[in-house]
């Protein structure tokens, strides 16, 4: 199986319904990704799919054949990161590689959102450290410096 | 000239490896010839072992089996009382309690391994509830089922009643709760004879780790390395259990002669590993006319579970937060720790102190209703002032001025004017809304002598080119650790927060300063960081008012230099452990949290909409950490109150998984508003005094005042669910 990740061509040979989760982690050795069930309820394991936001211990990696994906390791996110890490939005930091690419994918969606959709955005993804003020400021911040 | 560091919003130390995805957690590494380890569990909640056999399906041969034959020192979990096995032998006490391991090279066949093992057992009768223990008819533990019993007294209750006016009762509940760090359990293990063990993983408290497989392997403290990885969330819950997975890991790596992972995945981490403990507390109040305080009397029980692990001192803690922050001339509390066949329940941000002033900030509502007095006009009355004593019969020595912050709070939440509006306006919709508050304090440090035992020592070391470097066992799990004591010694010195570094723990490298829990870090380990930061400037050649060029003039004439400081306590510190009277902690917090809620009368369903929580906690170090400290404090106290309710069957967690043990989301957090008042502390690093707990104690006495606010029925346990509210709104119909 080909999978472009990050922008480079991976071709893999595993069983086709190894997690994606797994196959980053462990054949790709890109351990940015987190397991924080294994069930989809998290998102520690998010990613994007070819522009979208997947958990991906839920999709088998044969679903990801010929795509594009996009990790916490990916270039093009230093906006987020910058922000999370200025507003106080990573603490334990287990579930902020998820949490970067969820607001990623939420901006990409509405570039200036206002709080409540912001909350709504983030809503597939668990933090049980900051209470996650700082995470919608970190988003806020970022929309704001948007050119 | 001064850098303000402290105060100032610098970047946490290892947030670039956060944020993108660098830091590694145990999970994350891999060594070579690396197998995998998995954990059988018992099956029964207790019973003798009669058999076990390997069922025919994987090839045995392949795996390492580790049973407690296979223990080269000492079958028990170090803690407090020798009585946890590392693996079971003859007899379970708990469902999924250990009792032989597995490793494979391939993980992907240790499930299946893991069911082909078969034991029989012949079941013992189990008990599940603190009733069933304090009946003592069937005895599981000990002579009685008791772990720990405290009678904590003040005065002469009994003396009290005939003088009181008014007599309230109570009865108030928590349920268990899980901590739900994100980062599951987990430990990676290399050990063999001649290099002794190396156990790296997730956890708090990396001395508590290593004295326990000390223990388990018989060896010196040399042969015996612990180091923390990046530790994703933890909140108490990597605090013992730790040394269980630690001691399973370096045990299949000593026998299988490789590096052993051993991961939990979430739903063994949920069902098998600690929780918050559940509690009930009676409270009976005797009051004067005028509505001050005369008697309190308080009857508080936890659960602790299988074994004693830490139920005395979450005990303690609970006991000694549960007459609050009231001034009262006769308390008497006696609490008690019992043994069910549940996995052991254990340290969970609060340590004991949220069940308590869960009950009392109810029962201090309950009490104001019955005299007809407006919550905070009874409060105020009652509240402890400067020149007090506690029921510990510790005096209040900081300048404190409860009233006064218990006001500021009100009117920034814009109590009295929701209040009353929503008083008019809750006849008319569905949805009523409510606001409530709690009034609370919470003691930082270990409990009592706790620290005089501790003797925490922490190590400074100035390099010959300015650079600092922090030697300590202090965890950074999230909180701000790195960060915050790095703060503390670039203010002291007066150099550059870039400048300082802090080591990650490894025994092998640090010194033991103790466990990373209790809201000790800033307060206690800030503070000798601090004096060694001090004897450092002392020590190096320095004119008046250096510059940071000065300092590394000075270093660099020096080379390097190692300064240690070690815990001692401050001023007349005096606690009695048999009476349990003196000074409790060295410092206390205080807080007054206020919740606005809305209750939907056709689906039970209650929304936190707006929290204010103002809390006094000496000096904050880092605004934005401190800040995030009280939010995520908070909404873990949502969670606490409306929404984790952990199912047992058998004694243990039948919703382990994250799709049905529900944790707020981002659509559950109000917004929070975050006061601090500071009046630092001389003792606590730069002024600082404990933050971590103190938030978990607040916000469900509070939500659940607003919701009697908001309905007018009382409701006396937490977690409140909607069938809790739709029931009660039938009963009262």
């Amino acid at each position: 199986m080909t999978l472009t990740v990050n922008g480079v061509i991976q071709t893999v040979t595993v069983p086709p319904m190894k997690r994606l989760l797994d196959v980053l982690r462990e054949d790709l050795h890109l351990t940015g990704t987190k397991e924080g069930c294994g069930e989809g309820e998290c998102g520690a394991c998010s990613v994007m799919l070819d522009g979208e936001l997947v958990n991906s211990c839920l999709v088998p990696v044969k679903q990801a054949d010929g795509s594009r994906i996009e990790t916490i390791e990916s270039p093009g996110l230093e906006l987020i990161q910058q922000a999370f890490a200025e507003a106080g939005a990573a603490q334990c930091g287990i579930c902020t590689p998820g949490m970067v690419l969820a607001a990623k994918a939420l901006l990409a969606r509405i570039s200036n959102p206002a709080r409540e959709q912001i909350r709504e955005g983030l809503a597939g993804n668990i933090c049980r450290c900051t209470g996650y003020q700082k995470i919608f400021d970190a988003v806020e911040m970022v929309s704001r410096a948007k050119p | 000239m001064s850098l303000r560091v402290v105060g100032s919003p610098v970047l946490r130390k290892e947030v670039h490896a956060k944020v993108t995805g660098q830091a590694e957690y145990v999970d994350d590494l891999r060594l070579p010839d690396m197998w995998h380890g998995i954990t059988v569990r018992s099956t029964i909640a207790r019973g003798r072992i009669l058999s076990i056999a390997f069922q025919d399906g994987v090839k045995w041969d392949e795996f390492t089996v580790v049973t407690a034959a296979d223990i080269p020192g000492k079958n028990i979990v170090s803690l407090i009382v020798e009585d946890q096995p590392y693996l079971a032998t003859d007899e379970v006490n708990h469902l999924h309690e250990p009792i032989l391991l597995l490793a494979h090279p391939n993980k992907s066949l240790l499930e299946k391994a893991r069911s082909l093992v078969k034991i029989d057992y012949a079941p013992l009768p189990a008990i599940f509830d603190i009733d069933s223990s304090l009946s003592g008819d069937h005895v599981i533990w000990g002579t009685d089922n008791v772990f720990k019993r405290y009678l904590m007294e003040k005065g002469d209750v009994e003396a009290a009643w005939s003088s009181a006016a008014h007599i309230i009762e109570g009865e108030y509940s928590t349920g268990a709760q899980e901590q739900l760090y994100i980062e599951t359990n987990g430990m990676l293990a290399t050990a063999n004879l001649q290099d002794g063990v190396t156990v790296r993983g997730s956890m708090q408290c990396p001395y508590y780790v290593h004295k326990s497989l000390m223990g388990l392997f018989g060896l010196p403290s040399d042969k015996i390395r612990v180091i923390q990885q990046e530790t994703g969330g933890a909140f108490g819950g990597k605090e013992e259990y730790p040394s269980m997975i630690a001691g399973h890991a370096a045990l299949l790596a000593w026998k299988s002669g490789h590096p052993v992972k051993l991961i939990y995945d979430r739903e063994e981490d949920m069902a098998a590993t600690t929780k918050r403990h559940p509690s009930r507390t009676r409270h009976r109040t005797a009051l004067a006319a005028d509505g001050s305080l005369l008697a309190m009397d308080i009857e508080f029980v936890i659960d602790g579970g299988a074994y004693a692990t830490l139920s005395a001192v979450v005990l303690s803690r609970g006991t000694i937060h549960a007459p609050g922050p009231y001034r009262c001339p006769n308390v008497r509390v006696r609490s008690t720790a019992v043994a069910t066949n549940s996995p052991p329940h254990g340290a969970f941000r609060g340590f004991g102190a949220p069940q308590s002033i869960f009950a009392l900030e109810r029962q201090m509502d309950k009490v104001a209703r019955a005299l007809h007095l407006a919550p905070e006009v009874f409060r105020e009355r009652n509240f402890l002032h400067t020149g007090d004593t506690t029921a510990t019969g510790q005096t209040v020595s900081q300048s404190l001025d409860l009233a006064g912050l218990q006001k500021h709070a009100l009117t920034h939440a814009g109590y009295f004017e929701k209040k009353a509006k929503f008083k008019v306006e809750n006849g008319r919709t569905k949805v009523r809304k409510g606001i409530g508050f709690a009034t609370f304090f919470h003691g930082a440090g270990f409990t009592g002598s706790g620290e005089r035992y501790l003797q925490s020592v922490i190590t400074l070391r100035s390099n010959s080119d300015g650079r600092v470097e922090i030697l300590c066992s202090m965890t950074e799990m999230g909180q701000g650790t790195n960060t915050v004591l790095s703060q503390v010694a670039a203010e002291t010195l007066r150099i550059p927060y870039e400048w300082v570094s802090i080591l990650r723990p490894d025994t092998s490298l640090v010194p033991n300063s103790g466990p990373t829990v209790a809201s000790r870090t800033s307060m206690i380990i800030g503070k000798l960081v601090e004096n060694a930061a001090t004897d450092i400037r002392e020590k190096l050649t320095l004119p008046i008012n250096y510059t940071p060029a000065e300092f590394v003039k000075a270093c660099a004439a020096r080379g390097t230099m190692e300064v240690s400081a070690r815990y001692h306590e401050p001023g007349a510190i005096f606690w009695d452990d048999q009476k349990y009277r003196g000074d409790a902690y060295g410092a206390y917090s205080w807080a007054i949290y206020v919740a606005e809620v809305s209750v939907d009368t056709l689906t039970g369903e209650i929304a936190v909409d707006r929290f204010t929580a103002l809390q006094e906690v000496g000096r904050v170090l880092h605004p934005v950490l401190a800040a995030g400290q009280i939010e995520g404090g908070v909404l873990q106290g949502i969670g606490f109150a409306l929404y984790e309710k952990v199912l047992f069957r058998q004694g243990a967690m039948i919703n382990n998984q994250m799709t049905n043990y529900i944790v707020p989301t981002s659509m559950d957090v109000p917004p929070i508003d975050v006061l601090f008042e500071e009046i630092p502390y001389e003792h606590g690093a730069l002024g600082a005094k404990g933050i971590g707990e103190l938030p978990m104690d607040g916000p469900a006495p509070a939500i659940l005042n607003a919701v009697e606010d908001a309905l007018g029925i009382s409701f006396n346990h937490v977690p409140l669910l909607p069938e809790d509210v739709l029931l009660a709104e039938r009963r009262v119909a």
